[in-house]
């Protein structure tokens, strides 16, 4: 049985990530490639740091996977997530979504990502010329008042 | 004994990535008011932080018993 969830520090082949989701009832498979951007609000980066709980976050990565079929019926998903230093334009992300009609493909692909920003355990430091600082999108968009991330909707 | 993982900027402040802390009988949030005691200059970092134990999101309500692995979630950046 192959790791539909994972966390690697090699680079992320696209091809074999979108092998794991190609399945004869498929009549779309969609792709989110996120790569490491250069300027972020004109500041400029020289190369991000990722770390993560890793058996966590692959227990995450599959609780969305989980999400997203009880969401969207007959999806496979898988998505990998790089860790370690990584420069410009590097991957560092990969998900694959496939499902019988191409709609749901869009939508499922997005939740994944989101869904990342909200309950992955992992961590981003960017490294600029000047300075560093570990970065936070729950910071930058919700308060968990509870401790606990949203639970997605079941 | 109960094990504290530190990651990202927490780990960073505290210079180590694991705490072994006595803390079985305690409530997660009696735990997370003692680290923060103990460590003044990184307790707003732990306010802003989820809290998991063995692996999965928490309450902090939640008693630990011994053994209990639990982990201070910074804002997680990953994508």
């Amino acid at each position: 049985m192959e790791n539909l969830y994972e966390i690697t520090r090699d680079p992320i082949s696209i091809e074999a990530i979108v092998k794991k989701v190609e399945h004869p009832h498929a009549g779309a498979i969609n792709t989110f490639i996120g790569t490491v951007r250069e300027l972020t609000h004109g500041k400029r980066t020289i190369y991000l740091a990722y770390e993560a709980y890793e058996s966590m976050a692959v227990k995450k990565l599959a609780q969305i996977g989980e999400e997203i079929k009880k969401k969207w019926p007959d999806t496979r998903a898988a998505i990998t997530h790089r860790i370690g230093q990584l420069k410009i334009s590097e991957i560092a992300v990969v998900i694959a979504v496939s499902t019988p009609h191409r709609n749901d493909s869009y939508e499922a692909s997005r939740y994944a990502i989101e869904r990342i920003k909200e309950i992955v355990p992992i961590w981003k430091k960017e490294h600029w010329e000047d300075g560093e600082k570990w970065m936070g999108d729950q910071l930058e968009k919700v308060a968990y008042p509870t401790g606990k991330p949203p639970k997605g909707d079941e | 004994m109960i094990t504290l993982l530190l990651f990202a900027e927490l780990a960073e402040r505290l210079n180590t990535k694991e705490m072994q802390i006595d803390a079985s009988g305690k409530s997660l949030k009696e735990v997370k008011e003692m680290v923060k005691e103990q460590h003044e200059g990184i307790a707003h970092v732990i306010d802003q932080s989820m809290i998991a134990v063995n692996e999965e999101y928490a309450e902090g309500t939640e008693v630990l018993k011994d053994g209990d692995v639990i982990a201070f979630i910074p804002p997680v950046s990953g994508g």
